[in-house]
């Protein structure tokens, strides 16, 4: 199997340096993916499951990841010189920036014709949260998203154009909400537990007033 | 007198002896807890020791339910409809954490916290799954339940009475929850226990 650098380099070479961006994970799993960009990832789709030496033709998973906007503090240190001679004086600049979020479609790939170990792991990201989710679907190439796309535009609101049958598949039709989003903010109804605790508990405090603070001396021990 | 093939009894007492022993369940599962169901319906554990070994799989010729599972609000609609479809006189088992409160998926957006909260339940079976041995407790206090059932008076059951109504509302789903979220003649949300001193 070629690694993830040649694959990279032979799409860049067929469809254009900017298609494709290799993500390597810090992480101990170590499982670097490419980031397609939307509007070609359906021909590099294609590209991966037909070529000889990659025969991907196996998606094992399909799943979202919801990216909320971040912000981000940048300091930048810069030096300035001491009008009175003395050492140095190093000045802390911090700006802050929004890092626009973004939806995911992450999909893990293995070749059965070719016995492949490890998957190849292809994302791909949608414009922004809120008005620009639709992602070009990738059924037409390998059949087993279909449930999964469905299941990603359940509960990450990503529009897959081409899916044959883009329904919610596991909350009801009338819903309209997206449970997987990090700011889903789940129904109300909530009752009183004997031992809330964490969230929980933060919602027993706006629903029912504090109980009133012990007014027995409490034992000096 | 019962040496001579006399039988002195009431009615209300032959008519529970009878039902109380031949309850069919309705042949329902939900999740897991569905699995220690069908084991006690197998060999080992045989619920046919008490009479009750025919699962129905109508909820018309059905007079047990046994709710063995997570109800998510999804499934629920259909629940509380096999429930009204089921003829009087009906009985519930809730079996397991999940369909008694929620279980270990109480805060999540998509289960019910409880089928009391929808259809009246009359024994509550705890456990994650509880055994098979809990399961036929469960359905023996059904059968007392059933024994000691008066046929008249105030205490009779809710299908003898004018007062009661047999037919629960079916929850419709709404944009981000079931509407109504429980049913408020059934269930209503317990009041904080405030303690002193705490």
């Amino acid at each position: 199997m070629e690694t993830l650098e040649q694959i990279r380099d032979r799409i860049v070479a067929k469809f254009g340096a900017d298609t494709v961006t290799l993500i390597t994970n810090p992480g101990p799993s170590a499982q670097h993916s490419l980031l397609l960009v939307a509007h070609a990832a359906r021909d590099i789709a294609r590209f991966l499951h037909d070529d000889p030496a990659l025969r991907l033709d196996y998606c094992s998973n399909a799943t979202g990841v919801d990216w909320p906007d971040k912000e981000i503090v940048e300091t930048v240190k810069t030096t300035q010189p001491d009008p009175a001679g003395g050492p140095d004086k190093v000045v802390e600049t911090k700006t802050k920036r929004i890092q626009p979020g973004c939806l995911e479609a992450v999909y893990h790939l293995y070749s059965i014709a070719l016995k492949s170990a490890e998957p190849v792991i292809i994302r791909m990201r949608t414009a922004n949260r809120t008005d620009d989710v639709t992602l070009p679907s990738l059924t037409p190439v390998w059949r087993s998203c279909e449930f999964q796309e469905r299941e990603i535009y359940d509960l990450y609101g990503i529009v897959f154009t081409g899916h044959p049958d883009l329904r919610r598949i596991l909350m009801w039709d009338e819903f309209k909400d997206h449970p997987m989003r990090k700011d889903y903010v789940g129904p109300d109804d909530y009752e009183w537990e004997p031992t809330p605790h964490g969230e929980v508990l933060e919602r027993a405090k706006a629903h029912y007033p504090t109980p009133p603070a012990s007014t027995s001396p409490k034992s000096e021990e | 007198m019962r040496r001579q093939g006399v039988l002195l009894t009431s009615f209300a007492e032959i008519y529970n002896w009878g039902r109380a022993n031949s309850i069919w369940p309705l042949q329902f599962g939900l999740a897991c807890c569905a699995i220690e169901m069908i084991c006690v319906a197998a060999a080992r554990f045989d619920i046919a020791r008490f009479g009750a070994e025919i699962f129905r799989a109508s909820p018309r010729q059905a007079d047990l339910m046994i709710m063995n599972g997570t109800v998510t609000k999804k499934m629920l609609p259909q629940v509380v409809r096999l429930w009204n479809q089921m003829g009087e006189p009906k009985f519930c088992i809730v079996m397991g954490a999940c369909a008694s409160s929620g279980g270990p998926f109480r805060e999540g957006y998509n289960v019910v916290k409880g089928i009391d909260r929808f259809i009246p339940v009359d024994v509550y079976v705890p456990g994650c799954p509880p055994r098979p041995e809990a399961l036929l407790h469960g359905l023996m206090e059904i059968q007392k339940k059933m024994r000691e059932e008066p046929l008249t008076g105030p205490d009779a059951p809710r299908y003898f009475r004018k007062d009661t109504t047999c037919e629960y509302p079916i929850p419709e789903f709404g944009e981000h929850d079931l509407v109504p979220p429980y049913n408020s003649e059934l269930w209503k949300p317990p009041a904080p226990i405030v303690r002193e001193g705490k």
